[in-house]
């Protein structure tokens, strides 16, 4: 059913209140609860953390809208930990982390198919190769340290393979710049794909960066250093297809609009109905929220809200498995380079280009993603349950 | 500090009040500042009110997870389950989920210990090929519990609530030996643990087995046990011999492992 974002008005924000209990509240079963529970949990948790980023950001550079905005900052503070403090205590940063790759691979996946521009659905594409192989060093560090088998948390939904190496996605800064959209023309689900993207991969270099040191094991150290890289070229890109000149007050209705836009996609697809029942509170918080700032867009910017939201949302996004879409990209372009704001094939990158020269570098005394995954086959039960790889790994000398 | 300190060598731990006498002195006066002067603690809830607020959340909580369905109800797996109906099937399946991601990992464990015992510079004890012997021991155990599992239709893949709450509580000991600057003493440490935890769960496990007529796997789980515990008699030995070594009674080591109940192979 469409939604009608300017009719449907929402809690008005004085109605929007917390107790800590229910911040604290019960988390989800790691065992029980469907991977794609934990896909939207950790996907609405970078949503509520990019909108935070956002928002001091723009209390920094805006004097005027600082009141405005410590007031919804603060109802986003609550509902970001609502929803982060929905991961259990027995999920550790270690699983959280694959669980984090599997949000990257299938919501990218699924934004990639709705994406309307085909240039941006390219950067999508590319994108989603390399966190897909991100789960694949990760899944092989899990095996490898812990003996265990990183299928338990991704539940059959995401194959678990080498995607575009991780050693060749480091690129000199320049290359990881993409055009982006006209926000004069732009279609509004390329916008609220752009911000979905960009929140998840952010929040994604976050944890990373926090958790990366606590770890003791040398190997998940390092991994952790090299992929937060990778993260935080990603960023890089996705925060470039965003038009740097819409004002801050549009990029503020355009958070509130891709804050609506996930929750209602949660609404549709999630299993567990109490679950369910915080992304439809939450769905009519952002609502409000969203009525908030489109008052605040008419008094200061005296422009009309509907120059920049879509009447009725788009198409959601889907949370399930977009396993063929992902082959067929692999099939396709798991070779492909960046070479300026253009994606392109293995043969137009030079030997001596500036990511060539700047990977080579930094990869001058090794890499931890070929180390950690050297020889890994992903296999039911880990790679010590597999008949050949097990009986490989049973000879330590 | 450098790559051939060692732990027990006297140097710069600033942990302790002793390392700061003055400002110790003043943090101690410092901690009543913000609190009410003279009230005892108890008659402010003290530590009660943190169990209080624990019971509440545990009242609500449901557990960690629960079993899988079957996998398959045919042919010998049917008869077995059959046979163990009314006997609480379920639990014994989940005991055995808890075993084999134990082993599982212990595989893992014992590789980490490898690294230590290759990055030690002076160790004697214990030998390369020691802990290859128990490595594929609990690889061995790994493969018997898959197929245990498999015969009573149970899926081998799947983890179990024991085996989540077993793996939260044994996740220390990856940490510490996955640590570079942990010593081989230290890891000795952790693994014995292990090794602890793993003698009674294989006790426990195959008392099971027996007691729900489960004669060929009871057999299977006595023979893992005896080898759990020539593990944990290697290790209390290692263990003994390497702090004996660190703190200069190597005699004494040697009439300490006589006192292991069971001793090592000879």
């Amino acid at each position: 059913m469409a939604l009608d974002i300017f009719s449907e008005k929402g809690v008005p924000l004085d109605r929007q209140v917390f107790t800590w209990r229910e911040l604290a509240g019960k988390p989800f079963s790691k065992l029980n609860d469907d991977a794609f529970t934990r896909v939207r949990v950790i996907l609405m948790n970078g949503i509520e953390s990019e909108a935070l980023r956002f928002s001091h950001a723009c209390a920094r550079m805006n004097g005027a809208l600082q009141g405005p905005l410590a007031r919804v900052r603060r109802i986003e503070q609550h509902q970001q930990t609502l929803v982060n403090w929905l991961n259990p205590g027995d999920q550790s940063p270690l699983e959280t982390t694959i669980g984090f790759e599997q949000t990257a691979i299938e919501v990218t996946a699924s934004v990639a198919q709705n994406e309307p521009d085909p240039y941006l659905a390219q950067v999508f594409r590319f994108g989603l190769l390399e966190d897909f192989d991100h789960l694949y060093r990760y899944s092989a560090l899990y095996d490898r340290l812990e003996g265990k088998d990183a299928n338990n948390l991704t539940q059959c939904y995401t194959d678990i393979t080498a995607g575009r190496p991780t050693v060749v996605q480091h690129r000199d800064p320049a290359d990881d710049l993409r055009a982006p959209y006209q926000r004069s023309t732009a279609a509004p689900l390329t916008k609220l794909n752009a911000y979905t993207i960009m929140a998840g991969e952010h929040q994604t270099h976050d944890y990373y960066m926090n958790i990366g040191p606590t770890f003791s094991d040398p190997v998940a150290r390092e991994l952790y250093a090299e992929i937060a890289s990778i993260e935080e070229q990603h960023v890089t890109q996705y925060e470039s297809i965003i038009d740097p000149n819409e004002s801050w007050l549009e990029k503020w209705l355009l958070h509130e609009a891709t804050e609506v836009y996930n929750y209602w996609s949660c609404v549709e697809s999630e299993g567990n109905r109490r679950i369910k029942g915080i992304w439809e509170r939450f769905l009519a918080y952002e609502l409000g929220q969203l009525h908030y700032v489109m008052e605040l867009f008419k008094s200061i910017e005296r422009r009309d809200p509907a120059e920049v939201l879509p009447q009725q949302l788009p198409t959601r996004i889907k949370f399930e498995s977009q396993r063929e879409f992902v082959r067929q990209t692999l099939a396709r372009e798991v070779d492909f380079r960046a070479i300026g704001t253009q994606i392109v094939p293995l043969a137009a990158e030079a030997p001596d280009s500036p990511s060539v020269r700047y990977r080579e570098q930094l990869n001058s005394q090794g890499s931890p993603t070929e180390t950690v995954a050297a020889g890994y086959i992903y296999s039911p039960g880990t790679e010590l349950a597999n008949p050949v790889t097990g009986s490989k790994e049973g000879r330590l000398v | 500090m450098s790559a051939h300190t060692d732990p027990i060598d006297l140097g710069a731990n600033r942990t302790g009040m002793a390392t700061s006498p003055l400002d110790a002195r003043k943090l101690i006066e410092g901690a009543t500042l913000g609190v009410p002067a003279g009230i005892p603690s108890d008659a402010q809830g003290g530590a009660d009110a943190l169990e209080e607020e624990r019971v509440l959340y545990s009242r609500e909580a449901g557990p960690l997870g629960t079993l899988p369905p079957p996998v398959s109800l045919k042919g010998a797996a049917s008869t077995i389950i059959q046979g163990l109906k009314g006997k609480d099937a379920n639990g014994f399946i989940d005991l055995l989920g808890e075993r084999l991601a134990f082993e599982r990992s212990g595989v893992r464990l014992y590789e980490l210990l490898a690294v230590k015992l290759d990055a030690a510079s002076d160790s004697h004890a214990p030998t390369r090929a020691e802990i290859e012997d128990i490595r594929r021991d609990e690889l061995a155990h790994f493969t018997l519990l898959k197929g245990a599992l498999e015969k009573l239709g149970a899926d081998p893949t799947a983890v179990t609530p024991s085996a989540d709450a077993i793996a939260v509580a044994s996740s220390g000991v990856v940490k510490l030996l996955a640590d570079p600057r942990t010593t081989l003493t230290e890891a000795l440490k952790g693994i014995l643990t292990v090794e602890l935890v793993d003698n009674d769960s294989w006790l426990l496990l195959a008392d099971v087995a027996r007691r729900m007529g489960q004669e060929e796997l009871a057999v299977q789980f006595h023979d893992a046990l005896a080898q759990e515990q020539r593990h944990l008699a290697r290790v209390r030995g290692w263990l003994a011999q390497a702090i004996d070594g660190q703190i200069g009674l190597k005699s004494a080591a040697d009439d300490r492992r006589t006192d292991v109940n069971a001793p090592p192979p000879a």
